[in-house]
């Protein structure tokens, strides 16, 4: 089990080393979700007024579509470099593996939604500072499930044709029931009245599916990762 | 098992053929009139839309984890057969939903998680088509992740206070509801049974044509 997180931090280590070095993921991904959200404002915002509980909405939008560009690239830089085949001869578990390419995701996007969150907020008055506990919970819940299944099929589709298309196509059916938890939490604790409780029951349904989703993706992985 | 595969197709299609007179003798539903009788083919066809998927599942870990070739074989078309009784299921529960309860669709636990079901299914069929060599694991891991969605459709409607009907509604239902919905249930499963064969033997000959193709290529 120690071996486990020690290749993990190592896999971690290695992603973070050559992201600070070229910050390609990080800005691209930023950038990405910031246009998202603009989009977002101008498509609905009428007569200067963002329409009432929509900010939750336009917040898990901007997460998936950042993430989506956040996994595949991560996986592509492996590819391009020809460094998968070198990670894969590693002595080491391969879930190990994932787990340290999926907490790497998990840091990027960590990154991304400080600073996505509060400009959500701003543009759509949000109450984000209402129960903060609550909604970093939610956040990091439907991060994570979200990017353990992105990190399994990113993984997978690196030897696949047509990569870039197919991800999006494969992984939003399969996180809809994250996505639609994540929502709900989300737009309970931003309504004009916020709803706690309501809150807490999606946070219990989301972390149930992101118990499922993880055992699952450790468990797939080393198959599908074998030639 | 292949032998079977005419007869059934026979039957199902002689079955098929009679089921509008069987179900136009049903008695009407008290509430809900003539529009009820789309239950015959809705239903079986929705039990076999699930079906599908747990046979794609279990095959696909069958391919993953225990390396059996073959067994890809089935997944495909199992993922395929899925799409069509999805198509069906989708089509007639509208249809049905007009009419008993005043819209075409509502987001409901059970038919929101039926569309996503349907629309991994279409992804899974994308990635066959278009993945190319290598696709066939990534499909196997996503056939995984769909299976999961079965149980949570086939409950879901147990545990939200939701428009449609809950599962207790079939094994409570009268015997003169009953003998044309499993008629059709019956005509429906032998050709669900004949199509996967079919579509399985078309798989397996075709992993085996491009096994041809690949030693000749190396000679």
């Amino acid at each position: 089990m120690n071996d486990f997180f020690r290749v993990a931090w190592h896999v971690v280590r290695k992603d973070m080393t050559v992201e600070i070095r070229s910050k390609e993921i990080l800005l691209t991904t930023l950038l990405f979700a910031v246009s998202v959200v603009l989009i977002f404002s101008f498509a609905i915002v009428r007569e200067g007024r963002a329409p009432d509980d929509v900010a939750a909405g336009i917040l898990w939008v901007a997460i998936s579509f950042a993430g989506t560009l956040a996994m595949g690239r991560t996986f592509e830089r492996e590819r391009y470099n020809d460094t998968l085949r070198a990670l894969l001869l590693a002595p080491a578990d391969r879930p190990a593996i994932y787990a340290g390419k999926l907490l790497g995701l998990l840091l990027l996007l960590g990154l991304v939604e400080i600073m996505l969150v509060p400009l959500v907020a701003l543009l759509f008055n949000a109450p984000i500072f209402a129960f903060p506990g609550m909604l970093i919970a939610l956040l990091v819940a439907g991060t994570l499930g979200f990017a353990a299944v992105g990190t399994l099929f990113a993984a997978m589709l690196v030897r696949v044709r047509s990569r870039d298309t197919l991800l999006p196509v494969l992984l939003y059916p399969i996180t809809v029931p994250v996505m639609i938890c994540g929502v709900r939490g989300t737009a309970a604790l931003f309504q004009a009245t916020p709803d706690e409780p309501m809150a807490r029951l999606w946070m219990g349904i989301l972390v149930a599916w992101d118990v499922i989703f993880v055992t699952l993706a450790l468990w797939t992985f080393e198959p599908v990762m074998t030639e | 098992m292949r032998k079977l595969t005419t007869p059934f197709i026979g039957l199902s299609a002689g079955m098929l053929f009679v089921a509008p007179w069987i179900i136009n003798a049903a008695p009407y539903e008290s509430t809900m009139g003539l529009v009820q009788k789309v239950f015959y083919f809705h239903f079986p066809a929705a039990i076999l839309f699930l079906a599908s998927a747990i046979i794609c599942g279990i095959a696909s870990l069958r391919f993953l984890f225990f390396k059996k070739p073959t067994a890809d074989a089935w997944a495909v078309a199992s993922a395929e057969l899925g799409l069509l009784f999805g198509a069906m299921t989708l089509v007639t529960g509208p249809l049905w939903a007009r009419k008993a309860w005043g819209v075409w669709w509502v987001w409901d636990p059970r038919l929101t998680m039926s569309l996503v079901l349907f629309l991994i299914f279409a992804a899974y069929a994308i990635l066959r088509k278009y993945g190319g060599p290598g696709s066939d694991k990534l499909a196997a891991g996503m056939a995984l992740f769909g299976m999961l969605n079965v149980p949570f459709i086939y409950v879901s409607v147990n545990i939200w206070r939701t428009l449609h009907p809950m599962t207790s509604v079939v094994p409570t239902l009268p015997t003169e509801f009953g003998i044309p919905l499993w008629f059709c249930f019956a005509a429906f499963t032998m050709l669900f049974v004949a199509l996967l064969n079919l579509r399985a033997t078309l798989a397996l000959h075709e992993a085996r044509v491009e096994a041809l193709y690949l030693d000749e290529d190396e000679a």
